[in-house]
């Protein structure tokens, strides 16, 4: 194998398992160890900067960063006493956004500069608009967005119960972007694409969504509709007020979150026989398995493999559905495919029923002669680097332009549109991205400290305090989950190993005495005979056992042997800069932020 | 020195050996010598030889002297009987307590001021005495703890840090251990576990005095141009005579060799040691041969290393002695106080 070229800004980038796994690449290890320092502001603005809504997503996001996160590689469940589990960093967020310095926030968020004459037009108010709005607001852009809805936020508003996320959150985030300035909220539904065109928008933004929730197709649907709620409007109903009431037994279909949002609302509105019915497997739902928890501990039993074949009625009014058994079944190449299992049917009564099983994006609004091309699929056809459509003016942004998926996405998809945006102004190719900004400095602050707490911890991971169940069903604007309180967020937060403090080795100062090898905890360094990459990983101390993850190789050894060690296991404790003798590890804290519209110009 | 412990975690492969121990478990406190001191090598090579070897950590006696080497039992078989005693008095330590208990495995860990200035005399002895025991010497021919005084087995020509030549001539311990009757002797360097650890494990295996020269740099006072102790040196002057590649009876054959390029030494216990030739043909079971091939290394500039000297059928103290076949420790009341009739037995022998 040949050395590893570390100047390659995504090589330390993937050792960060929680930030490459991030779709907005937000500086986990960072923000946490700020955390545990108490500088909850710090870490607010750090993740701010990356992902624009810190205090929603620390309650809501997808975290891709946990199943990525290390921690759940190298636990030993003697050691800790528990289940190998990754680093609780979402609710880590919540805990910078809850005790963050509220004023010094407020007072120290950008201001818009003079308008540049530029103006952006951004449609849907939800997360992706929001981030391009903001990224490009401080460049002195007018932006205008238009929603549908009377405040700004879209899904995040809408679709997210209040005891998950309560509305002074939503407010407040909103409101920093809002309060930036050149930021106009209009209103107003938009039902064509070609009159927002018209108006003479240097550029649009679409950040519509996926705002259609897919329709159950059973003989009795129409028959029994006034009990039949689909699950996106019926929530978005909730969070308006519109909707105070639902029937004693509820019938939510459906195995993804929007499901459980749907579910654990109808307990606190008055359904006392909530049960989820879904088609597939329980382990194949597409909820988060946190959230099909929290279902499972407000009394909502999930029932799989039941496909439903009729709504029965009586007089005009549902009396239940009827589902058909099925199991699942594998073909040679592994495609799983339900079949009736045979078994009689089951019919379950209810009062109502929420259909949850899926949403779909609907352009109903972007008229065909509008110059936007759609594939077969119904989605835009985009530039996957740039999210440019084929009208040269309009770009795609969040749900809309991929489908649905997550927050976390949306911000990501919002600063790329910006930089687009921005880059296309002023008169660059947008397809020329900007390097990311990376700084990468030694940790050492005497002959064996380090500017962070080496020595991990074996703690297993901190749950956090919910409200005592009676209470959190009895009130609907009650936020469930309590957040760490700074005790129990300082002790989550040691158990991060920063594996942002990469392990840097600088072959010619090596003198191979083994020394960081033998104190290597996790036996992940070796000096070998160079070879191709398969045979390597099986000739190292340790196996390497991950593919995924790369090996480390550092040359220019006198004994023409190469330094190998595999990043997948590493605690980043820096022993083997602490027992080399001629600093040849050295422990270099690699910080990596995402380039944003605002130096766009940064070349690769 | 670290500041933080080892970590307890640790590679999720790290597998149990036949006693029930991972590799860990044969580790002790975390190392308080320089970084980079080529005894922490050592030290792992100890733990590693003992986790292959399945050896219970309470049985295992580890004994050292003074000085930066006779620190090192610290950091490894923290599980295991420990005794650090007056400077160079070692050996006779050892020798009593290997008397009193033949069941355990003995280790005795000196290093070059311990075992070649204070202690040369003690060393002498227990080789001529036969004790079953694994004796390391970690060699870097200077007197680290003191800041780098040339010590008796530093090479005569070799500069100090200081930029002073040695004008003495060495002791060679390997040399001196065969004369005065070691049964198993070896040679190795810390940058070498693949050699080394093998070594310690046949070692340990052997049922007499075995003696093993381990040169191990000090990166702090002899690890510099000039020196004949530095990891540079040693590498390029290593002139390895053979490589235990297993030890019959404990491990399955793994590998296979063309005929004549393995030596077979079958030891009195029935384990047997398979050789793996490196170049000359060399046999380490014929004593003169191999006091002069050491010689002639010595003469060339060699570092010659390997197994040098093994004697498959062994005598050790106990048997000189003609001891009982048990640990001192586990004789009752009837054994140690046999009663009048054999008092007046042993008392009628000497009338």
């Amino acid at each position: 194998m040949k050395p590893t070229d570390i100047a390659n800004p995504d090589y330390f980038h993937k050792v960060v398992d929680c930030q490459w796994a991030c779709p907005a690449h937000t500086p986990v290890p960072e923000y946490i160890r700020l955390i545990a320092h108490g500088r909850y502001s710090d870490a607010y603005m750090i993740n701010w900067k990356s992902n624009v809504f810190p205090g929603i997503l620390g309650r809501t996001c997808d975290r891709p960063c946990e199943p990525a996160c290390r921690r759940s590689r190298v636990e030993d469940e003697h050691l800790v006493k528990g289940k190998k589990e990754p680093v609780a960093i979402c609710r880590l967020k919540r805990v910078a956004a809850d005790y963050k310095d509220d004023d010094g926030i407020k007072a120290g968020m950008p201001k818009a500069p003079a308008k540049n004459g530029k103006r952006i037009a951004c449609i849907g108010g939800g997360p992706s608009s929001l981030t391009v709005a903001r990224d490009l607001a401080v460049l002195g852009y007018e932006i205008v967005i238009y929603d549908q809805d009377p405040k700004l936020g879209g899904f995040i508003r809408t679709q997210i119960p209040h005891f998950r996320l309560p509305e002074s959150v939503i407010d407040e985030e909103v409101g920093y972007i809002v309060d930036i300035g050149n930021i106009e909220f209009r209103h107003k539904k938009v039902d064509s694409l070609k009159a927002v065109l018209a108006e003479d928008y240097d550029a649009v933004f679409v950040g519509s969504g996926a705002p259609r929730g897919r329709d159950l197709d059973v003989p009795g649907r129409k028959e029994a509709a006034t009990n039949i709620h689909i699950g996106l409007d019926w929530l978005s109903s909730v969070s308006f007020g519109h909707i105070s009431k639902v029937g004693k037994r509820v019938i939510v279909l459906g195995g993804g979150n929007t499901a459980m949002d749907c579910c654990r609302t109808a307990r606190r509105l008055g359904g006392s026989d909530v049960k989820v019915i879904v088609r597939s497997g329980f382990e194949e739902m597409k909820a988060s398995p946190w959230e099909k928890e929290d279902a499972m501990g407000e009394d909502i039993p999930i029932l799989n493999m039941l496909v439903p074949k009729e709504v029965t009625h009586k007089n005009g009014k549902i009396t239940g559905v009827l589902f058909e058994k099925v199991k699942a079944e594998y073909d040679a190449k592994g495609r799983r495919s339900l079949v009736p299992s045979g078994e009689p049917d089951e019919h379950h009564e209810c009062d109502d029923v929420l259909v949850a099983i899926g949403q779909e994006n609907a352009f109903p609004w972007i008229e065909s002669d509008a110059g936007i091309e759609f594939d077969k699929w119904g989605l835009p056809k985009l530039n996957e680097t740039t999210f440019g459509s084929s009208h040269p003016k309009v770009f795609f942004g969040g749900d809309a332009a991929f489908g649905p998926k997550n927050i976390i996405w949306a911000a990501a998809h919002g600063h790329d549109a910006a930089i687009s945006i921005h880059k296309m102004l002023i008169g660059e190719n947008p397809e020329e991205r900007p390097a990311p900004g990376v700084n990468i400095a030694s940790q050492k602050m005497g002959i064996h400290e380090w500017s962070y707490d080496n020595a991990p911890t074996i703690d297993h991971r901190l749950k956090v305090p919910h409200r005592p169940k009676k209470e959190a069903l009895k009130d609907i604007m009650a936020e469930v989950e309590l957040g760490f309180d700074p005790q129990l967020a300082f002790k989550e937060a040691q158990r991060c190993l920063n594996c942002d403090v990469q392990t840097v080795f600088t072959g010619t100062l090596c003198i191979e005495c083994d020394a960081c090898v033998d104190i290597c905890p996790m036996d992940c360094i070796t000096f070998a005979q160079n070879g191709e990459e398969k045979d390597l990983r099986t000739r190292l101390l340790a196996p390497a056992m991950n593919p995924t993850q790369d090996l480390y190789i550092g040359g220019d050894l006198k004994t023409q042997r190469v330094m190998v060690k595999d990043e997948d296991v590493c605690l980043h404790c820096g022993l083997c800069a602490e027992r080399c003798p001629t600093g040849a590890w050295d422990m270099r804290k690699y910080y990596m932020e995402m380039t944003q519209a605002e130096h766009a110009c940064r070349k690769q | 020195m670290t500041y933080i412990a080892k970590p307890r975690l640790h590679h999720p492969s790290l597998v149990k050996n036949k006693a029930g121990y991972t590799r860990r478990d044969y580790e002790g406190a975390v190392s308080t010598l320089c970084a980079g001191c080529g005894h922490d090598s050592i030290s792992a090579a100890i733990i590693q030889a003992s986790y292959e070897l399945d050896v219970l950590p309470h049985q295992i006696a580890k004994l050292s002297g003074i000085g930066c080497s006779s620190k090192s039992p610290t950091y490894f078989l923290g599980a295991s009987h420990g005794f650090n005693t007056v400077h160079g008095r070692m050996p006779s330590v050892m020798t009593g307590a290997n008397l009193a208990n033949r069941n355990l495995v003995y280790m005795g860990v000196s290093g070059d001021g311990d075992s070649a200035s204070i202690g040369l005399g003690q060393f002498a002895h227990i080789m001529r005495r036969g004790v079953n025991m694994t004796y390391i010497v970690m060699n870097n021919g200077v007197y680290g703890l003191t800041k780098g005084q040339f010590s008796a087995t530093a090479d005569k020509g070799s500069i100090s840090k200081k930029g002073v030549a040695n004008s003495e001539e060495p002791i060679d311990l390997v040399s001196l251990a065969i004369l005065m009757g070691a049964t198993f002797v070896g040679r190795s360097f810390s940058g070498d576990k693949h050699q080394l650890v093998p070594l310690i494990k046949a070692a340990m295996a052997h049922k007499g005095a075995a003696f093993l020269d381990v040169i191990s740099p000090c990166v702090a006072f002899n690890n510099h141009p000039g020196s004949t102790k530095s990891y540079d040196y040693v590498r390029e002057h290593n002139e390895a005579l053979n490589r235990i590649d297993f030890i019959e009876g404990r491990e399955a054959i793994t590998a296979s060799y063309d005929p004549g390029t393995l030596t077979t030494v079958r030891q009195h216990d029935g384990s047997i040691l398979r050789l793996r030739k490196l170049g000359e043909d060399y046999d380490p079971s014929d004593k003169v041969a191999a006091m002069k091939r050491v010689q002639e290394g010595e003469a060339d500039g060699e570092v010659v290393t390997g197994l040098l000297y093994v004697d498959p059928a062994p005598r050790d103290l106990h048997h000189h002695l003609n001891t009982i076949d048990v640990a001192l420790n586990t004789l009752g009341d009837a054994e140690l106080c046999p009663g009048p009739a054999a008092l007046d037995r042993i008392n009628a022998s000497l009338r």
